[in-house]
């Protein structure tokens, strides 16, 4: 334990701050995790720049997909679950007490590991946050219904369908539906827990392609074990190993240049 | 050696066990399914009425019946055969009924004037015309002119039926409120002589109606009456028969093959849609079928929501421990409990204790006699729900386990409250559940006897628990049931020959109505499987 947090601030030392020039979204302090006994997140110190991407890598189990979950208290749903430490969003501590966790929920999208639609047509898919939210006018609805689908890059391909059941769709198409669905309700973070895993390369490059141009208005933040796509997608990427945020720069340093023996060697492909 | 080998390795001999197991089921549902058809169906087709010469103890006897039934059997070393004939005129011979031996028999005759009569009592009659009177004037001995008066007092009946049931029970049900209205002022203290007199003008005008109406009624039973008809019977007497008491007359041994065919579907459709007559034992079953139907939505309109709503705080809500398992082993079980214990308890806690409490509150007047402290259909309705209410628990816990939760993900990442969650995505996608365990309980609760034997079935209901007197829908009134019926008629009749047919059809319109309830259901299920396809892929 103990040579595990003079690791870490050793680790910090190290850092002459990559983000010098960015504004930040997201501010992690001494995040600690743990599923009953067991300790899964070990005091994450990290910060997200606004509207880049940010990957997540490292071998599975290592906690990325965690880490990815508090930001939208998604690990809430697990009853064992506790954690200490904070998370702030806009000087706003995530986990403190009273916050409606709702609310936070709309302004943190996320998309999902299997794309999950909901068994309603593509138009309902799409339109569900917004009527959530109490937004029923038809009108509205299509307007931002159009807008949303053509941010995923999928409004040529459903236009003619929009009332037709989603889970007629491929699984590309269902996954980008879902990216729909969650920017139709203007976040201002995106989440992608590994989004193309499921997916075909066709539709992992259109995948890719779509984080490209959401990045201009998003932040957004990706889990992946895929270094090559992480290298191809994100602006900074952050190397995690066993609940320990091991490092964290600019992706090209990352891939090319990596300050810790860990980070090389599974960059190299000596482990993961 | 080495097939037999094979044979046993490769499993075979579970699948063939397995498929005699299904085969022996199917043959035998089908089989009893048949049976039942059979001998239902059968009951209603015009059978021919046979003229025999039977010698007896060394003279000769003419009985005229149809076959009902044919017997072999041995006594005394002996092999006998016998016919079991349906003779009718109960007024003549004291029985429908009789075992004639074959060897008895001398000549067999089928006479094509032979009329069957069917009556409002005693059953049918079997035999000839001798003359017919129409308006006080002797008309030609024709079935055509029998068939006319029949048509007429037919026609009067039903004039005469819906003025009583309809007109007449219109205005008893009002001068009973009337009382209950007196009464209940009186309780209240509020009985001034205003009130009085206005109820008794309301009274008297009642009683003005109902003797105007009784008025119509006597000069509907004179016209009745004046027609009547003389028939030979075939030992030789002569029965006479006023109008007043024939249902039908037709002349089995004279018609054509769409004759009886026209003559079934009449007896099915009057089997169905009439009221029942002379102890149950003829004329229809309508209102058991009413009942049950009535009975069974009403149960379903309980069950339901009530069952979802517990499978909802128990799956969703509810913490997941030593106690909510308990819960839930202990509603599994209740499914198990005999229903005749639910009966007892539908008894004793819905028609005394909550039934007596909302007449005490609410119903002061009508004391002594109860109202709704009483067995009748709304208790025998939430009977029959607590009896399934396990069923679709079960079924609706288990539909709500199999929504694969990336879907309640995917609704709470988007900003839904757990309730939103539920209530927009998880409750549409378990319906068809919801909708296995109500078909699963209506199944279950069409053909359950013994609880409601306790709580408010009984064998004729003077009235549908549904009329044109506000507020049409009378929860309280005691209701008929067809299996309740197949069991009165089958077992508690005097007239058991007669009665037999009619067990069997009955038995098939409930298996009938149970399918076509449960094909509706299974119906509605399918749809909303179909819009809330599973998303495994």
């Amino acid at each position: 334990m103990v040579s595990k947090m003079t690791e870490v601030t050793e680790k910090n030392a190290k850092q002459n701050d990559p983000l010098a020039n960015e504004k930040i979204a997201i501010e992690v302090e001494k995040l600690n995790l743990f599923y009953g006994d067991k300790q899964a997140l070990y005091d994450i110190d990290l910060k997200i720049p606004e509207k880049k991407v940010t990957a997540f890598i490292g071998p599975s189990g290592c906690g990325k997909s965690t880490l990815l979950r508090c930001f939208n208290r998604m690990n809430d749903l697990v009853d064992i679950a506790k954690i200490n430490g904070e998370i702030r969003m806009g000087g706003e501590n995530i986990y403190k007490p009273g916050l409606d966790v709702a609310e936070l929920r709309r302004n943190v999208g996320m998309v999902f590991q299997k794309p999950n639609p909901f068994p309603k047509s593509i138009y309902e898919n799409v339109a569900y946050g917004l009527r959530l939210q109490g937004i029923n006018k038809k009108r509205t609805l299509d307007e931002v219904v159009e807008w949303a689908l053509k941010g995923a890059a999928l409004w040529d391909e459903v236009k003619d369908r929009l009332h037709d059941n989603a889970l007629g769709m491929s699984g590309g198409q269902q996954q980008r539906l879902c990216i729909a669905r969650a920017i139709a309700v203007q976040p201002e973070v995106l989440l992608l827990d590994e989004p193309a895993s499921a997916l075909d390369p066709i539709s992992t490059l259109k995948i890719e392609e779509l984080i490209h141009d959401l990045k201009k208005d998003y932040t957004i933040v990706i889990v992946t074990h895929n270094m090559q796509q992480a290298a191809r997608v994100s602006d900074y990427t952050a190397f995690m190993y066993i609940g320990d945020l091991i490092e964290f720069d600019n992706t090209d340093k990352i891939f090319t240049n990596p300050t810790q023996k860990k980070t090389e060697d599974y960059i190299t492909g000596r482990y993961g | 050696m080495s097939t037999n080998k094979n044979f046993f390795q490769g499993g075979q001999h579970w699948v063939w066990l397995n498929a005699g197991a299904i085969s022996i089921s199917i043959i035998m549902v089908v089989g009893l399914l048949l049976l039942i058809a059979v001998r239902a169906l059968s009951h209603f087709w015009p059978a021919e009425v046979n003229t025999f010469t039977v010698s007896q103890e060394g003279s000769n006897q003419l009985v005229m019946g149809e076959i009902h039934n044919h017997e072999e059997d041995i006594q005394d070393g002996v092999e006998r055969e016998q016919y079991l004939i349906k003779t009718g005129n109960r007024d003549q011979y004291g029985i429908d009924f009789r075992w004639l031996d074959l060897k008895d028999i001398q000549e067999t005759k089928v006479d094509e004037n032979v009329i069957v009569l069917e009556r409002h009592e005693w059953g049918n009659l079997y035999g000839f015309i001798k003359s017919v009177t129409m308006d006080g004037k002797s008309v030609d001995p024709t079935a055509e002119n029998l068939e006319a008066i029949i048509e007429r007092a037919n026609d009067l009946h039903h004039q005469i039926r819906e003025i009583e049931s309809d007109d007449i029970g219109s205005i008893n049900y009002d001068i009973e409120e009337l009382r209950l209205e007196q009464r209940r002022l009186e309780l209240d203290d509020e009985l001034t002589d205003e009130a009085l007199a206005e109820l008794d003008a309301q009274r008297a005008d009642l009683n003005q109606q109902f003797l105007d109406y009784q008025a119509d009624l006597q000069k509907l039973y004179a016209a009745i009456k004046r027609d009547s008809a003389e028939f030979e019977l075939v030992g030789g007497q002569t029965k006479s028969v006023n109008a007043q008491m024939m249902v039908r007359s037709f002349q089995p041994n004279a018609m054509g093959f769409f004759a009886k065919i026209g003559h079934y579907f009449s007896k099915i459709g009057e089997f169905v849609f009439d009221e029942p007559r002379e102890a149950n034992t003829e004329g229809g079953v309508f209102p058991a079928i009413f009942g049950t139907v009535l009975m069974v939505l009403l149960m379903s309109i309980v069950v339901t929501p009530m069952g979802v709503i517990a499978a909802v705080y128990m799956r969703e809500y509810a913490k997941q421990g030593p106690l909510t398992r308990t819960i839930r082993i202990a509603v599994n079980n209740l499914a198990g409990v005999p229903s005749i214990v639910y009966g007892v308890f539908g008894l004793g806690f819905f028609v005394y204790f909550m039934g007596g409490t909302i007449d005490d509150l609410f119903y002061p007047e009508v004391k002594p006699s109860p109202m709704f402290g009483t067995p009748g259909l709304i208790w025998a309705s939430l009977t029959l729900a607590l009896l399934t209410l396990p069923v679709v628990i079960v079924s609706t816990e288990e539909g709500l386990a199999r929504i694969p939760s990336a879907i309640r993900e995917g609704s709470l990442a988007l900003g839904a409250t757990k309730f939103e969650t539920l209530w927009k995505t998880v409750l549409p996608m378990a319906s068809p559940a919801m909708m296995t365990g109500l078909i699963l309980a209506v199944a279950r609760a069409a053909g359950e006897v013994a609880p409601l034997m306790l709580v408010g079935v009984v064998k004729l209901a003077p009235t549908l628990p549904l009329d044109g007197n506000a507020p049409f829908l009378h929860l309280e009134r005691k209701f008929m049931h067809l299996g309740f019926h197949i069991y009165d008629v089958g077992f508690q009749s005097p007239n058991v020959e007669a009665a037999r047919p009619l067990v069997y059809a009955t038995a098939l319109l409930l298996v009938l109505i149970i399918i076509l309830l449960n094909i509706a259901a299974i119906k509605i299920r399918n749809n909303l499987r179909e819009k809330y396809k599973s998303l495994e892929q």
